[in-house]
């Protein structure tokens, strides 16, 4: 019964696309939406119950044996990711009813719709599958869907960020292809498992390498690892605010996942360890951390601040992976998480203000924060976990990252934490200074019919998904446990300790 | 070591064909120059997977007693997906320089920077 469940979650958002697709009604549209994303969400946090005692669920495809067959092998790491994936896809589409009508032409409902579906269904797929080609292709389903999604934002950069994304994309993917293609020359296997078992049999290829470092450089630019990260700005920064706030939350965070699998479950950690990779991956991390925060901010517009912060915050969870420390990697596990939910809050807010203000550039907000209190007061509590004050979300992440960072006494990362905390402090200090503290300015609003109310009303459906954002930021910081123990089982596994 | 060069000639070719792709990918800045870059790169890593499934005098896989020596399938099979995963990234990527055009009336990319960095 649970093994037939967990291709539920690949099935129904794959049926209910082509479904949605059809309809040109909004509500109808949206309903099927939140449907499949609810069925999703319900079915991850089933699967994550029956996994979180360390126990795996397995399903074959088609009944085909695994390794000729494709595998799903479940364990709480899957489990977790694709919870993180289906949470995301609910809040968001609670947001996107108002924001949607908004900001999508009228006839591009249905596509709209499909095209989220298809995109959660490639995340989701990527998260549950144990064949290395079965994840290709659903990192390319993923991917082709949000370049349509991205490309869908209102200002006409949206179109060339979703064109150099989908440039980059595309080598990215094509690169884990050949990787993928020189691991089976060497390995006759595609199955993750099969081939981690008999590594010992190939290890001595020059063949290996090859596909390792192309596997990784794939990955590092879908997961905009610094420097691959040149694709992520613009694309966040432009895109429909829906869609920012699930790709924020989602997108780089399930390529990481692939990289935690790749580097912790393929290869083994004693074969990469010599080739330098936790040395490289560290300093990109600290580089990532510091370039991040200062290029975020010198931005003045909200969205892209916050992309470029998503670049800094991806910093922090490289660093912990880095660190190979059981309290480095259970920090990258929960930043993970945190991140996902803060960044989400952060662009629900900005994809707020930009719903009744047309416009996030700081300069046209001055003093907005009066008009909309409520919002305001969201995106400061996401800011303050952000940052990493006691008692956030962000907090706990980055606590156990100072403490693997000092027991192993690498005093740069040490260093770059805190200006990177520093920084954070700057660029959102930014935002409350142009928002709260600036003197009012009257807000130049175009293309509005007069006696539009929603100048004056935030949409309910925003402010529900807004705040449960929100609470969570602060909930996940006073009440720690239950991401910090799946953090902490899923570090035990894959250290094998 | 000529036997060694002339043994991978199909490599050979696959990689010059895969770095003519990315070499054109990088140095053109007219976007649809861009996108038959990126489909050169992808059909070499199509090419790559079908020579590494071809083994030297193997037959297609079929259930005859007269061969014993089978070609291996499977690349072949992924490829399938591969390739549908191209079309549909060339795809993508026109439907997006069609609508570039539309709202920058060019597809150069130093005057879409251009216009970008103006406004």
């Amino acid at each position: 019964m649970t093994e037939q469940i967990t291709i539920l979650l690949v099935i129904i958002p794959l049926l209910c696309a082509p479904i949605t697709a059809i309809f040109k009604s909004h509500k109808i549209a949206w309903a099927i939406t939140f449907f499949v994303s609810l069925c999703c969400l319900l079915i991850s946090s089933y699967i994550l119950l029956q996994v979180i005692d360390g126990s795996q669920v397995i399903y074959e495809l088609g009944g085909w044996q695994p390794p000729w067959g494709i595998e799903y092998k479940i364990d709480s790491l899957n489990a977790f990711v694709a919870l993180i994936v289906s949470v995301m896809a609910v809040v968001s589409t609670v947001f996107a009813y108002a924001s949607v009508q908004r900001e999508i032409d009228d006839d591009l409902y249905g596509l709209f719709y499909a095209a989220f579906q298809l995109c959660l269904l490639g995340l989701l797929g990527i998260a549950l599958t144990g064949d290395i080609f079965n994840l290709f292709v659903f990192l390319e389903i993923s991917s082709l869907s949000s370049y349509a999604l991205i490309s869908m934002g209102s200002n006409r950069k949206a179109l060339t960020a979703a064109f150099s994304y989908l440039i980059l994309g595309t080598i990215g993917a094509t690169f884990f292809l050949i990787g993928v293609g020189f691991l089976y020359a060497a390995s006759g296997s595609l199955n993750i498992f099969d081939i981690a078992s008999r590594f010992e049999t190939y290890e001595k290829m020059q063949l290996v390498t090859t596909s390792f470092i192309f596997i990784i450089l794939g990955i590092g630019l879908k997961a905009a690892i610094f420097p691959l990260h040149s694709w992520l700005p613009n694309a966040y920064g432009y895109a429909p605010s829906v869609i920012s706030i699930f790709l924020a939350a989602t997108a780089t965070k399930v390529s990481i996942y692939v990289l935690i699998r790749v580097l912790f479950d393929v290869y083994p950690m004693e074969y990469w360890s010599k080739l330098l990779i936790p040395q490289v991956l560290l300093t990109l991390g600290c580089v990532a951390v510091i370039y991040g925060s200062v290029r975020a901010w010198q931005q003045n517009e909200i969205r892209r601040l916050l992309a470029f912060s998503s670049v800094a915050q991806i910093g922090y969870i490289i660093i912990g992976l880095a660190l190979l420390s059981h309290s480095g990697i259970t920090s990258a596990i929960m930043h993970m998480f945190n991140h996902a939910v803060i960044k989400a809050t952060l662009f629900m807010a900005a994809g707020m203000i930009l719903y009744r203000a047309r416009s996030t550039t700081l300069s046209d907000l001055g003093g907005f924060a009066v008009n909309m209190p409520w919002t305001f007061a969201a995106l400061f509590i996401a800011g303050l976990s952000l940052i990493g004050v006691p008692g956030t979300a962000g907090f706990v992440s980055k606590w156990y990252l100072l403490e693997g960072a000092v027991a192993q006494q690498k005093w740069f990362v040490v260093i770059s934490i805190a200006l990177g905390s520093v920084f954070a402090v700057a660029y959102l200090w930014k935002i409350v200074d142009a928002m709260y503290f600036s003197a009012q300015r009257k807000i130049h609003i175009t293309k509005v019919k007069s006696g539009d109310i929603s100048l004056a009303v935030a949409p309910k459906s925003m402010s529900v998904a807004l705040w449960t954002g929100a609470i969570a930021c602060i909930y996940f910081g006073l009440f720690t446990k239950l991401p910090t123990d799946a953090a902490k089982s899923v570090a035990t596994a894959l250290l094998g300790s | 070591m000529i036997e060694y060069i002339l043994g991978h000639f199909n490599y050979w070719l696959i990689i010059t064909v895969m770095m003519v792709g990315l070499y054109t990918l990088i140095s053109r800045a007219n976007l649809m120059k861009k996108l038959a870059g990126l489909a050169m790169f992808q059909t070499a890593v199509i090419l790559f997977y079908v020579s590494l499934g071809k083994v030297t005098g193997g037959t297609v896989p079929i259930v005859d007693d007269q061969f014993t020596i089978y070609s291996n399938p499977l690349p072949q099979v992924l490829m399938l997906t591969a390739i549908v995963v191209g079309v549909a990234t060339t795809a993508l990527g026109f439907a997006l320089v069609i609508r570039i055009k539309e709202a920058y009336d060019t597809v150069e990319e130093y005057e879409i920077q251009k216009m970008d960095s103006d406004s």
